[in-house]
């Protein structure tokens, strides 16, 4: 994965940049020893690091304002970061660049279930925004694996989803307003508590923009009433292809479950030695949610089966009380860390139409034995949101390499049967250089000029989201 | 008049303008400054060009009347969740709404407070640019944040930045049943407050709207459920017992066929209350607990309040200036003279720096000022 190489100006210039920084903001919220700036070289894509020029933790949005106001005089590349769980490398750094955390600014700064939103600093993690408000029984629905650690910044910056999507939406569906600072040091103010924009879309565009327009400090996001309750039922099928098929004709019979997630048997079994989850000896599984009142789950889930045994399941389990639901879902939550036991692995991003899902699926396992590397596949089925896991070992030379090399591949069959390269994760430097499979140049030059009218000097995030050959000439030119 | 055909056509009209164009599908939704420019209509860009059912997504050209998309939908038991309002009664225009135009307005009913807007079921776009670049962003899957997020930005800008000539948008099911409870006699701070125990309850109250002067010269307060049959049934009883607080609520059913429940939710929709008035009709967005307080400063202006109290339909005399009432949100003209939308602007003057950034992208996207000049402001 190439990098652009530093400016060597920059890095000559670091001690005068550092300094400004600790003048700004309290000297102990910049760090620039190697030894403190160390956990911040990569994000979860850990495969690539890189120590930067320093890092700055400012606490309010006047702070971010006057550390990017210095790194825009200082023409330093400012990289934005949440709490550092990106898959895509999101936040990875360059040795010449600042990094910029929003973890210290966590706080809640008004609930109102009048309105049904609640206002956040950006560095709260996403799992602790339901937690402000549980108790009096709403919660925050975009749910990303990673929500226990992850930042609502780092949620707007990738417009992260989550397994319960299917029903609720991702972040954009889900965000009402937002303050960002732009890389000159404007404060910009965006939306708020009401349901809708009077200009142009700007929440929508900066959400998922993956910090290259601007660092959001502070959050008005949408809440919901927790449902009377919700069940999982689990189905274990013959083949990949027939569960694709069962999540097809679920979508289709005008049920809305809250969320469909899919393990095949790698997987399975994987999770299975891991967790013991009690899982089916079965080709694939899915995991089948619905919400509402007991009666209406028990209507659900009878329509759901009903549906699935026109696929001659394996096995078919609806969690009768909290205790095997919890086990159902137990598995699925330990699948990455369990994956994680047994070798490295990329995780893969990839999104398709439903109905290509069997189709997907086979060609996947063909790509994997051609390559010689196995494939686990876990994800979410109802928005077709593929998860390949890769598996390699690191430590032999050349696998990561070729498991690039099949991502790739993964990713490019994704796109021909209609998709697309990443349904929730972000490019980031991972799937940068694969943008030309999806989108054509001219594509890439309109957003690209969105960048060019919110940060004309290109200095947030530079690296990331576009091929490098293509921002090569605005890159220089800052 | 221009009306290409296909979307080469469309390039090839945009790129040979001369001089600014009018950009529109049916006209019915004539909201903004009026533009001085040829007519360039996408009308000729029409049908759909890919529906799959199973996959919850339809991709229609631009030109594609929206009558001819739901009525696909519905012989599949499926819709457009976020329930396009027909601005044409309001209006008085004449023409068919096409689904482009819709998704160029953003334009979303009742079902929005649950459901979510137009922009939230726009999955992809192809259009054509000031330069007449033809760009496709997005595309038919559910889930995707492969690159900026134009999708979005199409959505709501109203022809400013491109001409859209292809969407797709994600669909759901028809509901099989539709339940409204009825509230009567409520003023505007407790109708907000019983909407918004609605809102908060765990019944996926799919509609809450409120009319001061309802069809019988009453307040009347409307909540809507929708769902399978059995369900309609056990939560339209839960809910009524949690709003009992507000008085007897009646109960209007629908199972099947465009009846009374349907009904009084497309009038809510489409602000019929408003058709055909010599008022000026204003919308306001805002923060749903500021509903009483702005109806309040409105004084005498006729309202009707959807999204339980987030949407704010006023009619004024004419002329006056409405926007003063906001304290958040904004405040966008509907209908009004040439005269009155000149001097008070249709839409909410944009704070800088986003008054710049739009200034920006329209000089990237639209470098000669060709494509709706001054219609947004």
């Amino acid at each position: 994965m190439d990098m652009p190489a530093p400016s060597i100006d920059v890095l000559n210039r670091k001690s005068r940049i550092v300094e400004r920084l600790k003048n700004a903001l309290s000297a102990e919220h910049v760090k620039s020893d190697p030894v403190e700036t160390r956990a911040y070289e990569c994000d979860a894509l850990t495969a690539y690091a890189c120590q930067p020029l320093c890092v700055v933790l400012p606490g309010s949005t006047g702070e971010v304002a006057e550390a990017l106001r210095i790194c825009s005089e200082e023409r330093v590349p400012v990289v934005p970061r949440g709490s550092g769980t990106s898959l895509a490398g999101g936040a990875l750094p360059t040795s010449d660049c600042v990094v910029l955390g929003v973890s210290r600014m966590s706080r809640i700064l008004e609930v109102d279930y009048a309105s049904r939103c609640i206002r956040v600093e950006a560095g709260r993690t996403n799992l602790s925004v339901t937690g402000a408000v549980q108790e009096d029984g709403f919660f925050y629905a975009p749910d990303p694996s990673s929500q226990l650690a992850c930042a609502i910044a780092g949620n707007i910056a990738m417009n992260a989803g989550g397994a319960h999507c299917l029903k609720y939406g991702v972040t954009t569906n889900n965000l009402l307003g937002l303050t960002m600072v732009t890389m000159d040091g404007s404060v910009v103010e965006i939306g708020g508590a009401h349901m809708d924009a009077s200009g142009y879309d700007w929440l929508g565009l900066v959400c998922g923009s993956e910090g290259q327009l601007g660092v959001v400090t502070e959050a008005t996001l949408r809440i919901l009433p927790r449902p009377e309750g919700a069940r999982p039922m689990l189905i274990g099928f013959a083949s990949p292809e027939v569960a694709g098929a069962c999540v097809s004709d679920i979508i289709r019979a005008g049920v809305l479950p809250v969320a469909i997630e899919y393990m095949d048997r790698k997987v399975i079994e994987v999770v299975e030695s891991f967790s013991q989850a009690g899982y089916p000896d079965c080709e694939a599984l899915l995991i089948v949610e619905v919400e509402g009142s007991p009666a209406e789950i028990d209507d659900q889930l009878g329509v759901i089966g009903n549906i699935a045994r026109r696929h001659d399941p394996i096995e078919l389990r609806e969690a009768r009380d909290a205790d095997e639901a919890a086990r159902i879902w137990l598995g699925r939550k330990s699948a990455f860390g369990a994956m994680g036991k047994l070798n490295d692995y990329i995780c893969l991003d990839g999104t398709i139409p439903v109905s290509e899902l069997p189709g997907v699926l086979k060609r996947i396992g063909a790509l994997s034995r051609q390559y010689g590397l196995d494939v686990g596949n876990v994800f979410h089925a109802g928005d077709g949101n593929m998860h390949p896991l890769i598996l390699f070992n690191a430590n032999s030379s050349g696998e990561l390499e070729t498991c690039e090399a099949l991502g790739a591949e993964i990713l490019k069959l994704c796109v021909e049967a209609g998709g697309c390269l990443t349904g929730e994760h972000g490019v980031g430097i991972e799937k940068r250089d694969l943008m030309h499979v999806q989108f054509d140049p001219v594509d890439l030059e309109a957003q690209m000029n969105v960048k060019d009218v919110l940060d004309p000097a290109w200095l947030l995030n530079p690296a990331k989201v576009f091929p490098l050959s293509e921002t090569a000439s605005r890159r220089a030119a800052a | 008049m221009l009306s290409p055909s296909d979307e080469r056509e469309l390039a090839e009209a945009v790129s040979g303008a001369t001089g600014p164009l009018a950009v529109r599908g049916g006209g019915t939704r004539r909201v903004g400054h009026p533009v001085d420019g040829d007519d360039l209509t996408v009308a000729g860009l029409s049908g759909v060009t890919f529906y799959e059912p199973g996959a919850l997504t339809l991709v229609a050209r631009a030109g594609t009347p929206l009558a001819q998309v739901e009525t696909m939908l519905a012989a599949e038991g499926q819709m457009l969740a976020f329930e396009p309002m027909d601005h044409r009664k309001l209006l008085g225009t004449s023409g068919e709404p096409t689904i482009g135009g819709t998704v160029a307005a953003n334009a979303s009913g009742p079902r929005r407070v649950r459901a979510g807007a137009c922009r939230d079921f726009l999955l992809g776009v192809r259009f054509v640019d000031g330069r007449g670049r033809v760009i496709k962003n997005g595309g038919r899957v559910m889930k995707n944040v492969t690159g900026y997020d134009l999708v979005r930005l199409m959505a709501g800008s109203r022809g400013t930045l491109g001409v859209l000539s292809e969407v797709c948008l994600k669909v759901l099911p028809r509901p099989e049943s539709t339940a409204v409870l009825l509230l009567a006699g409520l003023d505007v701070e407790v109708a907000v407050r019983a909407m918004s125990a609605s809102l908060n309850s765990p019944y996926e109250v799919s509609g809450a709207a409120h009319v001061p002067v309802g069809l019988d010269g009453d307040p009347v307060t409307m909540i809507r459920l929708e769902g399978f049959e059995a369900s309609v049934a056990y939560r339209v009883e839960r809910l009524r017992d949690r709003l009992a607080e507000f008085g007897p609520a009646g109960i209007e059913r629908r199972t099947e066929g465009p009846e009374s429940a349907t009904a009084g939710w497309a009038w809510i929709r489409d602000v019929e209350a408003h058709g055909g008035t010599g008022e000026d009709v204003w919308r306001f967005s805002i923060p749903p607990r500021d509903a009483p307080a702005l109806v309040e400063s409105l004084g005498d202006a006729r309202v009707v309040l959807d999204w339980g109290g987030g949407l704010v339909w006023a009619a004024v005399e004419q002329g006056r200036d409405a926007r003063r009432s906001l304290s958040c949100g904004h405040a966008t003209i509907i209908r009004a003279d040439d005269e009155t939308r000149n001097r008070l602007g249709v839409f909410q003057p944009e704070a800088e720096p986003l008054a710049s950034f739009a200034e920006g992208l329209r000089r990237k996207f639209d470098p000669e000022g060709i494509l709706n000049p001054g219609l947004m402001g």
